[in-house]
């Protein structure tokens, strides 16, 4: 189930955010504190996941220290789906 | 005539419980700040200042986020009657090097004598001190101690002249830190007195701005002009808003706001990005004017703006547009806020081969342009050919003005001064036309990038990226392409490589992105990699930016 949702969410990031479709990008890579997602783009991913996924995603957790990387985004969704 | 610290005096002290600032931050309550609160915060920074030596007229600079301290600091500065100066904060995306680069640089040229900010921050602006520097005083506010209020006569900013500089105004970048808009107290009351007359601003207004007042749109309109004026002010953090547009309209709704100004991108950004669960029971009926500034305006966003927001009261002679810029404090021109803004289809062939934007006819193919509204009562404005004489009606020109709220000069660069003004008219840089009193902005002359309402300079980004391994020095050319989603311009890096293996290349490519993020705060939406030769240089060697981005969306355009 979560490799479906980090398929999905990588690829929104590639082709849509970062507008390279060739781009990987690992589960473990800082997404927010590298600045590959910088601050318009945040609330992009946020809605992303809540067309996606039905998980909400309030603006004030949406920072470095909080969600930097795929896995976390992924533990979240998994654990509100429940 | 009078001053910032005369204009302030009165409202205290007809007004003291009158609210001036709501301040809103995330997760926190509103928190409104009377006149009386904001003075006596302003004469503790004051005491402060005094206590560190600074004296009037120097320039003092100040890195804040939105919040209180921004506001006292600045009020202490003009009380004392020294220069303030507002500062962007370091975000996460750019390197602090650079930052501290830029700050030094900006040093060398301003030369200013305190510098305020957090303590979290100081360790950030020692990084930009240098030995012999201008800089007496690095103030952190958790050192300010709160002080009884000072008798007003004591207030040196009380005895400043009109004439003086009030403050001094950057743009972003490299380039644009270097060059301060210095503006007198004359220049920015006589813009406050006539922009506040022909928006019809009263008492009954409350401005509600989340923009930053690094920024003349912010400083100005959502700034200066409501605390000056006695006109209430929501402020709110443009790092909240940027992360959750919801908060303009909840906090117009909330606040009954009746005046807001934003960059053409945030029609797009708040149309786009907010659901209707953030909009129950919003009402922004009060809202008399939206007004669009600081980029391109867009009649498609005015219109998904509209879309959005219609069923929540939303008027549609509330968007409103302006064109504005530093140099003549804040707005050139204002539409009139009781009909929707002028547009028209002009014929799109004229308009790109003769320069002239002749209305649309026979169903001919056509653009939609939407006008800045008209020149301010005290505003002159001339559209000028290549050899500086006007051009005829709906014939598009260079934009020149004249106006009795000027720019004193760019702070300390005489020769840059010098070089704006042709015959006692300021030079925009700026290209447009006039019809029937209204002015149409249609490009630049100058090759600026305006990204979400901030300047970008692409000689900037090229230093940087002639710095990046692989790349061919001097061998790269920066532009911007309008991206019609986001309502505004999006920037492309082309440059040459020698590389022709694909990792490679796309190693250089991750590796030129980052350079531009870490050292502008702005992430390119594309790395263009090109093989040698391919960039367009002109006779004298320099890259020919408009040539080159010609050549660029034709590629694009066949791939």
């Amino acid at each position: 189930m979560d490799e479906t949702i980090y398929q999905q969410l990588a690829k929104y990031i590639a082709v849509d955010i970062l507008k390279q479709p060739d781009r990987v990008i690992a589960k473990d890579e800082p997404l927010i504190s590298s600045g590959l997602i910088d601050s318009f783009n945040r609330i992009d991913l946020s809605l992303f996941i809540e067309d996606n996924f039905g998980v909400v995603i309030d603006d004030k957790e949406l920072k470095a220290e909080t969600l930097d990387t795929l896995e976390k985004f992924i533990a979240l969704i998994l654990a509100r789906r429940k | 005539m009078t001053t910032f610290s005369h204009l302030l005096q009165r409202q205290v002290t007809e007004n003291p419980e009158r609210i001036s600032v709501t301040l809103q931050q995330s997760g926190a309550d509103d928190l409104p700040l009377t006149y009386r609160s904001l003075y006596e915060g302003a004469i503790s920074y004051f005491n402060t200042y005094q206590r560190e030596g600074i004296q009037p007229g120097d320039v003092v600079v100040l890195i804040f986020q939105h919040g209180r301290d921004l506001i006292h600091s600045y009020w202490g500065a003009v009380f004392l009657g020294a220069i303030p100066s507002v500062l962007p904060f370091l975000t996460e995306k750019l390197s602090p090097e650079r930052y501290q680069a830029d700050l030094a640089s900006l040093i060398s040229i301003t030369r200013p004598a305190a510098i305020v900010t957090y303590r979290e921050f100081e360790a950030n602006v020692r990084g930009a001190l240098r030995e012999g520097d201008s800089v007496r005083a690095l103030i952190c506010s958790d050192a300010i101690e709160t002080t009884s209020a000072a008798a007003w006569d004591a207030l040196p900013g009380l005895r400043r002249s009109p004439d003086d500089v009030a403050l001094l105004q950057h743009s972003s970048g490299s380039t644009g830190l270097q060059k301060g808009v210095a503006l007198s107290h004359r220049a920015v009351i006589n813009q406050l007195e006539t922009y506040g007359r022909s928006l019809g601003l009263n008492r009954e207004d409350v401005i509600v701005s989340w923009l930053p007042l690094y920024h003349d749109m912010g400083l100005i309109a959502g700034f200066l002009m409501p605390i000056l004026f006695g006109v209430p002010l929501v402020l709110q953090s443009p790092f909240d808003w940027i992360g959750a547009p919801y908060i303009l309209p909840q906090a117009v709704s909330r606040h009954k706001g009746t005046l807001t100004w934003l960059p053409n991108f945030a029609y797009n950004f708040c149309a786009q990005k907010i659901r209707d669960r953030h909009l129950a029971d919003v009402d922004l009926s009060s809202w008399r004017a939206v007004i669009n500034c600081s980029e391109p305006v867009k009649k498609d966003s005015h219109q998904a703006f509209y879309e959005r927001f219609k069923n929540f009261g939303l008027r549609p002679t509330a968007m409103q547009t302006c064109y504005a810029m530093a140099e003549n404090v804040f707005a050139v021109t204002q539409s009139d806020l009781a009909a929707e803004p002028v547009h028209e289809a002009v014929d799109r062939e004229s308009f790109f081969f003769e320069r002239v934007a002749r209305l649309a006819y026979d169903g001919r193919p056509a653009i939609t342009l939407m006008s800045s509204g008209k020149p301010l009562e005290s505003v002159k404005v001339r559209i000028l050919n290549e050899r500086g004489h006007d051009v005829a009606e709906r014939t598009v020109g260079e934009i020149a003005l004249q106006s009795d709220c000027m720019l004193t000069g760019y702070y300390n660069r005489p020769e840059v001064t010098e070089k704006a003004f042709l015959d006692g008219w300021y030079l925009t840089g700026d290209f447009g036309y006039l019809a029937n009193g209204e002015l149409f902005v249609t490009g630049r002359k100058k090759d600026m990038i305006i990204v979400g309402g901030k300047n970008i300079y692409p000689q900037d980004l090229e230093a940087l990226v002639s710095e990046t391994p692989g790349v061919h020095a001097g061998r790269v050319v920066a532009f911007g392409v309008f991206d019609e989603s986001a309502g505004t311009e999006e920037v492309v890096i082309v440059a040459e490589v020698e590389a022709e293996d694909p990792a490679q290349r796309q190693e250089i490519g991750e590796a030129v992105r980052l350079m531009v993020s870490k050292n502008t705060a702005v992430v390119p939406r594309q790395v263009y990699l090109v093989g040698p030769k391919w960039i367009v240089k002109t006779s004298s060697g320099k890259v020919a930016r408009s040539a080159n981005r010609e050549k660029y969306l034709k590629e694009i355009q066949a791939k």
